[in-house]
């Protein structure tokens, strides 16, 4: 039989609480994503352009 | 007997943690402190000299917002035992048990790391190190060493809360102006009459003094509290004026200001004057409230200005 990684009792209400903390992990990051892709495009202005081929 | 296991299972799932929900954690960032940290550095973005790119504007406004935010968490981490005491303090997230003390510091430290590399990575350098020399201020020097040793704690502990604007105006300028550390003094100053006045409530003074919190009028004694609350103010009435020197702001916050000013000492007269009875707590809940009032009112003459493009004064100094 499996022993079970914790002794805590993850009932229904507990995971509900689990799953909603994780979704708003998820926004969080995705926001982040924006935050810095918006930001480099700010700081380079035009410049995010100019490379070498 | 199962009730006994479910009560042991409880305690095991409460001290191994996992059990807060998203609101519990938005509670460890002190939201309504939070708030204002958010207005007074807005108001210091918008009154330095210069100008900010408007998204890099709202990243300098959000790393400090969650820098404020963690600084609460930590605060609330390692004040959990004098939290537990206080009947104000004692449904906050680790004293009620929903998040367990690790898991505050974890959030803290993450959310303090993530603010200052943000700001100072995105922003200005200078800007990140001050969101972090304040972050450090607040909770070493306030919550770790002045807060539970000396009844100055708030004087001095008070100028974490005096930094945000400083930080906002940093990231516009990328130095410390003279008009930055009159925005900074305006609420160094304000913080030990507007918290006196709280402490001075029979409720809250007894719980500062059930938690061994050395609160000047614990220490020191209502009366004596009173003293310094009219001194305060009455070094904070010129102190407000300030930003006219520094040519930061114009005419209607002067005159504004004055007024406003008037109606501070008054009411800090009226706490020392009062001292029995329901007249005298009422005279402090009235500071309390005005006070609270007027430093919103203060910063927002900073953006009305802006907002109706009236002109700051020729500096004097700086």
């Amino acid at each position: 039989m499996t022993k079970p990684l914790t002794n805590a009792p993850f009932g229904p209400e507990d995971m509900a609480r689990r799953r909603k903390r994780a979704i708003a992990m998820a926004l969080i990051l995705a926001g982040m994503v924006v935050l810095f892709f918006v930001t480099t495009l700010v700081r380079l202005g035009s410049a995010v352009a100019e490379r070498t081929l | 007997m199962s009730d006994i296991n479910a009560h042991l299972a409880d305690s095991q799932a409460a001290s191994q943690g996992g059990l807060g929900s998203v609101g519990d954690f938005f509670a460890l960032l002190k939201p309504r402190v939070m708030s204002l940290v958010i207005f007074t550095a807005l108001v210091g973005i918008i009154a330095a000299p210069g100008s900010i790119h408007p998204w890099l504007g709202f990243v300098a406004l959000l790393a400090i917002a969650v820098g404020a935010g963690a600084a609460g968490a930590l605060n609330m981490w390692y004040d959990a035992d004098i939290d537990a005491v206080m009947r104000r303090t004692a449904k906050r997230p680790v004293p009620a048990g929903t998040i367990t003390p690790g898991e505050a510091l974890g959030f803290g430290m993450t959310l303090a790391v993530g603010s200052v590399l943000v700001l100072g990575l995105l922003v200005n350098m200078l800007a990140g190190a001050l969101l972090a020399f304040t972050i450090f201020f607040y909770i070493a020097v306030y919550t770790m060493w002045l807060k539970r040793l000396t009844p100055q704690n708030i004087v001095i502990g008070g100028a974490a809360g005096a930094f945000p604007p400083m930080v906002g105006w940093a990231s516009v300028t990328g130095s410390i102006d003279l008009g930055a550390i009159a925005l900074f003094l305006i609420i160094f100053v304000w913080t030990p009459p507007h918290f006196w006045a709280l402490a001075l409530w029979k409720k809250i003074n007894a719980d500062y003094a059930e938690a061994g919190v050395p609160m000047l009028p614990v220490v020191a004694g209502a009366d004596e509290t009173r003293r310094q609350i009219l001194i305060y103010s009455l070094i904070l009435v010129p102190v407000t004026l300030l930003p006219a020197l520094t040519g930061t702001v114009g005419l209607l916050y002067v005159v504004a200001n004055v007024i406003l000013g008037a109606l501070f000492l008054w009411y800090a007269w009226q706490v020392y004057r009062l001292r029995e009875g329901q007249a005298a707590e009422a005279a402090c809940k009235t500071l309390f409230g005005y006070s609270t009032s007027w430093l919103f009112i203060v910063f927002a003459l900073i953006l009305i200005e802006r907002a109706l493009g009236l002109a700051p004064f020729a500096p004097v100094i700086g």
